[in-house]
């Protein structure tokens, strides 16, 4: 690389040294260490010496002098493991969430890609329009739909049909990760499938693939990466979602979006707990995009040789 | 204390109110006890933290009482107006660091924790005549500041049961145990702030709600576990659009807020429990670190001036503590009891203190376990890990082959 185009990334190295390492190292730091209290020279109390210091200066009618320090502990990591039921079960619906979103949105784009080129553009407009609504708006909207006098069942109930349980259930959850993240699937895989020219189908079917062959040994392959980055762009936003379960899980379903929410702004001020889970929480993410990239790479390389 | 109010169906419930009273409005003087031109031309600003929709402002009404603006008029001090959504939020705020305020309105349990973590700094009452001469009596030196040394009541209000009469049967009302009665299953809306779940279900079993004991916290616990097959949802807001809508039959809520939902739809109705229930009290303090501290000292006598708390309290419905308002304040209003209740309910009401953090660690706990202990199918794990096995032997095969076929 030259100096003038190191010049040239300067200022969004700078953006991400200030708002994306400096706050993962914020984080981390958060995550291992906890504020311990201390007695007036800095010494460690023990919850007991703690409860007997505070009883002697109430016997006396004196001020407690106490500090706060903060020390290293791997006690909040350790914390997390009670929450593993809401981690898996936030993983668990992110990924029925995206197995769909692929499902749906893979058909869909490649069906965008092969359109003519103005009605590409439409199409498109068409799968983005929803977003230029305001998240929470639309989330609210799902709520209107699938509420018990909502009007789905109003619907249902004008055709004889006894209203249906739909708000305040996991599938109601999945629902609304589908439909406000389904856009994030169907751009990056276009993207891709639209680069796949035409004469590489042709050629395929020339040399005698049928229908699926072509899908499964060109089509595929080639819009693998356009899979990998999609599934990043649903899965993550999902697992870490709060207000939808919130909205439409009818808070009984808590997820750790929920979870890392209350840590901060619930009952219990506790935000070293709360980056602890974001630790967790990032290095799942980390792992599960380990293995999606690792799909991509060797396709990608099978496909070249 | 939650309240990002459906501001469109408050001013327009408000706004006779307004009409008929503003003419007394104009009327009411300032008192003169303090010397309100004190900081003119000093060019302060003051920074004011509150609740959304916790203050009368100018909705373009003829008369509407711009409570900011008033006072800058009056003193010549600029206010720098935000808000907050909850208690927490505020706390976090502060203890961040990232935020300087002036003037702060938290509720009563989180003044006791502020006042405990020092970060309240002591008020000069001699700065605020009007807490001596127009608080009334029954809201000073309440547990959360028993001294009466760093706070100075806004409003008050209580939490009741607001249901829906089409279908909820009046001899079932009374007690709180109507929220475990399986009658009402999948119509049940509760809090989903712990601490105002954990305080009905405490009066429900007959404890305090302000309980340290482990034994009655984890028997609460069990209570709302219990009670969750029957909850429809856990929510803070979305209950107006709920109970409005008919959508559920029964949930406790805000006094103040029980009033606009039963002016959306007229079948729903308020009640409190026999059990007693939760008084709370938001009042204003000054955060440590402020740097106007008497200007802001100020402020909070002029949001306790007769005509400043009438049209406050006529804005956002809830209860005044303030002694004078009353005479002034709209009949029907005054007369409400869901909105100044009997002395009877009054007295068998608790305010919420600060508790140790353990107490409150434990709380959230058992919190978290009650919102996921239920809805976690067993099988998830299972399924979950077995899913990720079959994914990476898929991916491996998948490349060996790969890796065979190219090695051809």
């Amino acid at each position: 690389m030259n100096s003038r185009s190191k010049l040239a990334a300067a200022p969004y190295l700078l953006w991400m040294i200030v708002f994306i390492v400096v706050p993962l190292i914020l984080i981390a730091v958060f995550a291992f260490t906890t504020s311990v209290t201390c007695d007036a020279e800095g010494n460690l109390l023990t919850e007991e010496e703690l409860s007997e210091y505070l009883a002697e200066c109430e016997e006396n009618e004196v001020e407690p002098e106490l500090t706060e320090r903060t020390v290293f502990t791997i006690k909040n990591i350790l914390d997390v493991s009670k929450y593993s039921t809401v981690l898996i079960n936030s993983a668990w619906l992110a990924l029925i969430a995206t197995a769909i979103c692929l499902v749906i949105a893979y058909p869909l784009a490649y069906m965008i890609s092969r359109m003519f080129y103005t009605r590409q553009k439409l199409a498109l407009m068409l799968v983005m329009l929803p977003m230029w609504m305001n998240f929470l708006l639309r989330t609210y909207a799902w709520m209107t739909l699938l509420e018990k006098n909502g009007l789905i069942n109003r619907l249902l109930g004008l055709i004889g049909i006894a209203p249906l349980n739909m708000i305040n259930t996991q599938g109601a959850v999945v629902l609304g990760m589908i439909y406000n993240y389904l856009p994030f699937m169907v751009m990056p895989l276009y993207s891709v499938m639209t680069k796949i020219d035409d004469r590489t189908i042709e050629a395929a079917q020339d040399l005698g693939a049928n229908g699926w062959q072509v899908v499964s040994r060109v089509i595929m392959p080639l819009s693998m990466p356009g899979v990998a980055s999609g599934i990043t762009m649903v899965f993550v936003p999902s697992v870490s979602t709060f207000i939808i379960s919130r909205m439409l899980g009818g808070g009984t379903n808590m997820l750790v979006g929920d979870l890392i929410d209350l840590q901060f702004l619930g009952n219990a001020y506790n935000p070293n707990l709360g980056a602890a889970i974001s630790l967790v929480l990032m290095v799942f993410i980390f792992l599960c995009m380990s293995i999606t990239n690792q799909l991509d790479n060797e396709d990608m390389e099978g496909v070249l040789l | 204390m939650k309240r990002r109010i459906a501001a469109l169906a408050l001013a327009a419930a408000l706004i006779p109110t307004l009409a008929v009273f503003t003419s007394a409005d104009d009327t009411i003087p300032y008192s003169n006890s303090v010397d309100w031109d004190k900081f003119r031309g000093e060019n302060i600003t003051l920074n004011v933290y509150n609740w959304g929709e916790y203050i009368s402002v100018d909705e373009g009404g003829e008369d509407d009482f711009d409570t900011n603006r008033e006072f800058e008029k009056l003193t010549g001090i600029k206010v720098n107006y935000t808000n907050f959504a909850t208690n927490e939020e505020l706390y976090a705020k502060l203890k961040s660091g990232g935020a300087s305020y002036d003037v702060i309105i938290p509720s009563d349990y989180m003044i006791a924790r502020m006042i405990n973590e020092d970060m309240l700094e002591e008020l000069d009452y001699s700065n605020i005549p009007n807490y001596d001469a127009l608080i009334m009596d029954r809201y000073k030196g309440l547990e959360y500041d028993p001294e009466e040394r760093y706070s100075v009541p806004y409003t008050v209000g209580m939490v009741g049961l607001i249901y829906n009469t089409t279908f909820v049967d009046e001899e079932d009302l009374g007690s709180w145990d109507i929220l475990w009665n399986e009658k009402y299953a999948n119509e049940i809306l509760m809090f989903s702030n712990s601490r105002d779940a954990f305080a009905i279900a405490c009066k429900y079993l007959g404890y305090s709600m302000n309980t340290t004991d482990e034994k009655e916290l984890r028997a609460a616990a069990n209570a709302l576990t219990d009670q969750k097959l029957l909850v429809q949802a856990y929510v803070m807001d979305e209950i107006f659009d709920k109970m409005t809508g008919g959508e559920a039959a029964l949930a406790p809520y805000y006094a103040g807020d029980a009033i606009t939902m039963i002016n959306d739809n007229p079948d729903l109705a308020y009640i409190v429990p026999r059990e007693g229930t939760n008084l709370f009290v938001d009042a204003m303090c000054i955060p440590k670190g402020a740097k106007n501290k008497e200007a802001a000292e100020l402020y909070i006598n002029f949001m306790c001036e007769t005509r400043t708390a009438l049209a406050n309290i006529e804005y956002i419905c809830y209860s005044t503590p303030q002694r004078e308002v009353m005479d002034y304040l709209d009949p029907e209003l005054a007369s409400n009891p869901i909105c100044y209740p009997d002395d009877e309910i009054l007295d068998n009401t608790e305010v919420f203190i600060a508790l140790p953090n353990a107490t409150t660690k434990l709380m959230d706990e058992l919190w978290t376990s009650i919102l996921t202990a239920n809805s976690t199918d067993p099988w998830t794990i299972p399924v979950f890990l077995v899913g990720c096995l079959g994914l990476s032997i898929g991916i491996n095969v998948f490349r060996a082959r790969k890796k065979k076929a190219n090695g051809q």
